[in-house]
Order: structure tokens, then sequence, then C-alpha cells
């Protein structure tokens, strides 16, 4: 590898979602991006899924896999580490990121590693584990594509599968030309993908460690399954001597038949594709006789607020999610301000249910509020997770918890909320007392001035609204329509 | 999301919804004589507010129960609840049994709920409606609501409606199924978001040719007619029942 590699910058301190918003929505390059990106990822998914009775079939096969697996969780994940042991992968358990740096650090440094190379994992971004590694002498080369983009861009990722879709031919042509010895600024997409597939080859062959993520650990045989497009995955858990995986504990399934068809809702999702083109079924390090493979296999099992997660039956439905994608892809809001918008690790619909449960409201809550909830999410969603329904349940945590599943409950509670409540249950549960201020709204709602706080919000885009003379009340009871 | 159709009752109760009430009340009107013209008789409780969705979607869950307490106590007769707002109708007919579960009056939320179909549906598969057209040739553009097509199932009614009129042409829309920005309390605590949202919403219905946009949601409407008077554009907006009342007989 002779490009330079700049620092992470996951780890900045994030601007809140609004502010982040409308600096994108101010970015007519970024937003025709994403709009161009999402409406192809939209179309080539409904194209996979032409046959309902066939996307509603897989889909509860999906849900109830994931569900099940769930269900049984602490269960499953002591039985996926007895049988990863039997397979000679060694099970570490990380209750904080902290810890899970710690232990993939300690690892390296066992094993004398000074460069690693790394597959896709949202689990590492979550962990800032490059930065971690940085701060200790060694390198991490990013080698999915996207990922290796944004790597030499200094960025995070801001799509959960495609990390770099926020960017054009032009602006990767540009990052190439400045980072990469010796390539000229082209827009031809394959010499591009030539000059990073150039770069990463002697990083494969020249590191001591891969590391990698997980799509699925599956109890049942202690197989770590991981699926990708580049062949960078394999690449990078075949050919350093020592391979690490990282994964929630979340990422679990009961039983080997439960990956087909997860496998093919994944993808379809994800990109429109029927299927990736490696599949990757880890069940162990080289075995004598074998000619490749590494000769040794770790997985570390994070926590990170998850188990706190899974204590709430009904937040329990968060953990199904299998990193597809297809909540962002179908988000009119996502579409529009992109996924640095977000703060966090995960952005989009699932992000915004997820981020406040890892990080607590007390830092991520304005995330549930940054949705019309109109359900495209949950629509597309193919392990059935009720996203619109977990954003309007956080967003009552945020002002009175009712379980202690969610970090920095009731920190959103304030002097406006409360008089809103009141106000808003004393109007509208009498009906005589909604009578009269219906009838004094019709008087005097339009005189109103448009730059009012809160409506000057409305107005600024849009005409105010007006009251109509007569309430529909009134005219319903001039009209002789009775209540019996 | 199929559900069982009854039989066309002879009477109903017609839940207008407060933005109906207090902004749109010919919407209301021209609901409840699309319903009698079918011969069915329409009951309009004056006890009815508003059905609870904006507390619930600020997460102000308790007051949500109470404002539907409200409501459910006054549609007490076991006959159906037309609403002409896929997005009052979603609250009524999907949430109140997830707000009530585990409540003691869960059973008479369920029960309630059961009752609740959105107005087009209604006309569609109970009433089978079928209108013959009155009007000069228009080209009109029709909004699903977001909570219409996902939370009541309603795909395709309004704009089969719409296709019985010999003389309306339905323009096509680039995007029908996205959400116009409107979301309640979402216009205003993300307004910048919101109000790129809607301005893709009329840009998308101005491509389209039609002269007038329609919608079964006086939500989406509020926001999708505002937007257009804001920036000076000629399109119409009102609600689909006001436009068959017009031109159906």
């Amino acid at each position: 590898m002779n490009a330079p590699l700049p620092q992470d910058t996951a780890a900045t301190a994030p601007l809140a979602f609004t502010g982040k918003a409308r600096v994108a929505l101010n970015d007519p390059r970024l937003r025709a991006n994403f709009r161009r990106a999402m409406d192809g990822l939209m179309s080539k998914r409904a194209a996979q899924f032409a046959d309902a009775d066939e996307w509603r079939t897989l889909r509860a096969r999906g849900a109830e896999a994931r569900a099940r697996a769930l269900a049984k969780l602490p269960d499953l994940l002591e039985r996926l580490e007895r049988r990863c042991a039997e397979n000679a992968i060694t099970v570490h358990w990380a209750e904080t990121t902290g810890q899970a740096n710690a232990i993939v650090l300690d690892l390296l440094t066992a094993a004398g590693a000074k460069t690693v190379i790394k597959g896709k994992s949202m689990v590492s971004e979550e962990m800032h584990l490059n930065a971690h590694l940085a701060a200790h002498g060694i390198t991490a080369i990013e080698s999915d594509l996207g990922e290796y983009i944004i790597q030499l861009a200094g960025e995070a990722p801001s799509h959960i599968v495609m990390p770099c879709i926020h960017k054009n031919k032009a602006e990767i042509a540009a990052l190439f030309a400045e980072h990469i010895p010796g390539q000229p600024y082209t827009e031809n997409v394959d010499d591009l993908t030539g000059a990073a597939r150039n770069a990463l080859r002697g990083a494969f062959a020249a590191a001591d460690a891969g590391i990698s993520g997980v799509n699925f650990a599956v109890a049942e045989t202690g197989t770590l399954v991981l699926i990708e497009n580049e062949g960078n995955g394999r690449l990078s858990t075949t050919l350093p001597p020592l391979h690490i995986a990282v994964t929630g504990i979340e990422k679990v399934l009961e039983f080997l038949d439960d990956v087909p068809p997860l496998l093919s809702l994944l993808p379809r999702s994800a990109t429109g594709q029927p299927i990736t083109t490696y599949v990757n079924m880890i069940s162990g390090p080289r075995r004598p006789g074998e000619k490749d493979g590494p000769q040794a296999v770790h997985l570390v099992l994070l926590d990170n607020g998850r188990s706190r997660v899974y204590d709430d039956p009904q937040l329990r439905d968060t953990l199904r999610c299998i990193r597809c994608a297809a909540c962002l892809n179908h988000c009119p809001v996502y579409t529009r301000v992109g996924g640095h918008s977000y703060s966090f690790t995960y952005p989009g619909p699932i992000g915004k249910i997820l981020s406040p449960q890892l990080e607590g409201l007390d830092c991520a809550g304005d995330q549930p509020h940054a949705s019309s909830l109109c359900g495209a999410c949950a629509e597309v969603c193919p392990v059935e997770i009720p996203i619109p329904d977990l954003l309007v349940r956080l967003r009552g945590e945020a002002i009175s918890p009712t379980s202690r599943a969610v970090k920095g409950g009731g920190s959103a509670r304030s002097l406006g909320d409360r008089l809103g409540r009141r106000l808003s249950t004393a109007i509208l549960g009498q009906p005589r007392l909604y009578g009269l201020i219906s009838r004094l709204a019709g008087r005097i709602g339009d005189r109103l001035p448009s730059w009012l706080p809160g409506l000057n919000r409305w107005t600024r885009v849009r005409s105010k609204p007006a009251f109509a003379r007569r309430s529909l009340h009134a005219l319903a009871r001039e009209r002789g329509y009775a209540d019996e | 999301m199929s559900r069982d159709v009854p039989e066309k009752p002879a009477s109903v109760y017609f839940f207008a919804t407060c933005l109906v009430d207090l902004f749109y009340p010919e919407a209301g009107l021209a609901g409840m004589t699309l319903l009698e013209r079918q011969g069915i008789r329409v009951i309009f409780p004056p006890g009815q507010t508003c059905c609870g969705q904006p507390m619930r979607n600020n997460g102000w869950l308790d007051e949500a129960r109470a404002i539907a307490r409200q409501q459910i106590k006054t549609f007490p007769k076991p006959i159906p609840i037309v609403v002409p707002s896929g997005s009052c109708a979603g609250m009524m007919h999907r949430h109140y049994p997830e707000l009530f579960a585990g409540q003691p009056d869960e059973a008479e939320a369920r029960a309630f709920a059961a009752r609740v179909y959105e107005l087009t549906w209604f006309l569609v598969h109970v009433c089978k409606l079928s209108l013959t057209d009155g009007g000069p040739p228009v080209t009109v553009a029709f909004h699903a609501s977001c909570h219409s097509q996902r939370e009541m199932g309603v795909r395709g009614e309004p704009e089969s409606l719409l296709a019985g009129l010999s003389n309306v042409t339905l323009a096509k829309l680039e995007r029908p199924n996205e959400c116009c920005g409107f979301g309640g309390a979402f216009s205003v605590r993300q307004p910048e978001i919101s109000a790129a949202m809607v301005a893709d919403k009329i840009d998308d219905l101005s491509k389209s040719g039609a002269s007038e946009v329609l919608s079964g949601d006086c939500g989406c409407l509020m926001n999708i007619k505002g937007a257009l008077e804001k920036a000076g554009r000629p399109q119409k907006a009102r609600h689909i029942a006001e436009f068959l009342v017009e031109r159906g007989r």
C-alpha cells in the first residue's frame, strides 16, 4: 500500500441532526447524488420483488428466523460460543466498544501485527476501531472499494451498504488523483477500479491480520457467514495469518437452515441483486493439509447497549435488523439529507431507532423526530421491523420513560411539552370546550400573523391555512345531521 | 392488509377529523353527501373532536389514550365509522388496538377499530360506487397519502373512482408513493426537510400536467395546497370527495 491514509474522523464531535441536515439540503451536488442513487436502488429492489406472494412468504420466513433467534438470544450465544470453540474459533465478549477495541488490539499486538486489512464492517465503525488502532501504531486499510474511497477522503460511511454513495465519479476521480501516487485524473470507471485494485493488491499480501464483520453467526454449527461483492472480504479473511471478526451480539441465527431465506432477502433488498458475488461461510482456521486460510480465527461479540435493548419486548424488534439498508434507500428524509447528517454510525430510519437506544436519548434524542412517519421504511423492511411504531415509542420515552431499556429516558421533558399535553387533552377530551375553542379559532385564527414563532416555520414555504368561517360541526348541525 | 367487506349498511357514523372540521368542512359535507347518495343514513355525532394522532405522534401516549377514549364513547352503535382521511382512519383502525394493549378497555378499543373505514375504500368496496361523469374534460393528479396506503390498505381505490369518470384524465406522477413532507409536527420540527419534500412534490405535480390535485387526506392537502399557493402555482388542491360530488352523478 503506497497511498498515504488519513486518520479515521468518525469520532469528531457531532453537530445536531437539524444543523447537519440544513447543510446537506443546501448542497445541490450531494442532493443530486443521493436522489439518483436512491431512485436506482428503489427500482432495482422493486424488480426483485415483483412477485408479491413470493415477497410475503420469504419476508415472513426471514422475520420469523430473526425473531426466533432473538427470543432465545442468551441460549444461542452460548451455543455459538461452544460450537465456535469446537471449530477452533476463539470467542471474546465485549460489553463496551472500549473493551472490544482493547481485545482486538491485544490480539494484534500478541501477533506482532503492524498492518491490518479490513473487510467492510459497521460494527468496527461503531467502535471507531481504525482510529484506536492508529493511536497504537497499527495501520488498518479498508479493502471494500467504497470504504477505501471514504478512507482516502477521511470520512465516515454515509450509507450502511454503500459507504460512499454520496460521492459521484468526478469526486472519486479527484480523490484518487490526489492520494494514489502516479494516478492521473480520470473518470473512466474501469481505470478507477483498476487503480484501487493495484493499490490494494499489495496490502492484502502484506497484511499481518485481517478484520471483518459478520452478516450471520450460526449457533447450530459455529459458522460465520459473510457476504460481499468484490472478493476483498474473502481475501481479508483467508490471506493473512490472523482473522478477527467483530459483530454485535444480535447477529446470531439458530440454524444453518435460517440462512438461505435471509441470504435471498438481504442483497435483493439492499442493492437489487439476486445474490451477492461472494458468500463466505467461515467455520474455523486452516486445518492440517489445507492450502489456505488463517492460522487463527477470533470472534469478538459486542454488546454496547444491545442487551439493554433486548430486555424490552417491543424495542427488541430493533435487533432483527440485517443491515440491508432498504429503509435508507426508501426514506424520503434520508434521500434528501444523506447519511452524514445523522451524526451516528447508523443513518436513516434504522439509525433513528438504533442510535438513540445505543447512545442514549439524551444525545441522539432528535433522531426519532427526523421522520414524517410515512412508513416507507417498514413497508420494505425484509424482517418486518415496525420502525414508525418504534420511533413513536422512543419519542414517548424521551418525555416520560416507561422502561429502563432506553438510556436518557425523560431527557426531553420540558415545560412546553407538559403544557402542550395538558392543553390538548383538556380541549380535545371535552367536546364542549373544543366547540368553544373552534368557534373562537374560526373568528380570530386568521388574524394570527404568519411570523409568529412556530407558525413561521410553516409559512416560510406555504400559505397560512385559512380557518373555515363555520366549522363542520356547525354546518352539520344546521343541516340536521343529528346524533340520533 | 386485505379486510373483509361488510354488507352495505343502512346507516354509518361519519368521523370528520379536526382538520376537516376547522379548515375544510366542505370536504366533510361532500363525504357525507356521497354516502347519502348511496342511500345510507349518515350520523354525525357532535361529541367528536380529534382521533388523537397528533398526541400519539409526539409520544404523548397517555394523552392520546384519553382523547381516544372520548372518541370511542362518542360512536357507541355497532355500525361502520367512515373517515375522509387515511391518516386519522389509520390512527383509529391500526393504532387504537396497540394504544390500549393490556388496558382494561382493550376489547372495546379493538371493536371500535374494526368498524373504522377510509372513505374511498368504503365507497368502492362496500357501496360499489360507480359514477357517471357530469363535467368538462380535466386532467387531475391524485396524491395517495402514506397512511391511507400503508395503514389502511387503500391501494388504487381513489384512482379507480376517478377512472370511472369519462372526462377525467388521471395524470401520472413520477413518485406517486413518496411522502409530501407533512407528517404533522414534523413539518414544524424539521421545517427545512419538510420544505424540501413538499417542493419536490409540487414540482412532480406541476410536471404531470394536472390542473388540479386531489387527495383523501386533508393534512397532505393543507401542505400541498399551501406550497402551491406560496409558490404561485396555478394548480388547485382539494379533497377527492368534493371533486366526486361535483362531477359524479
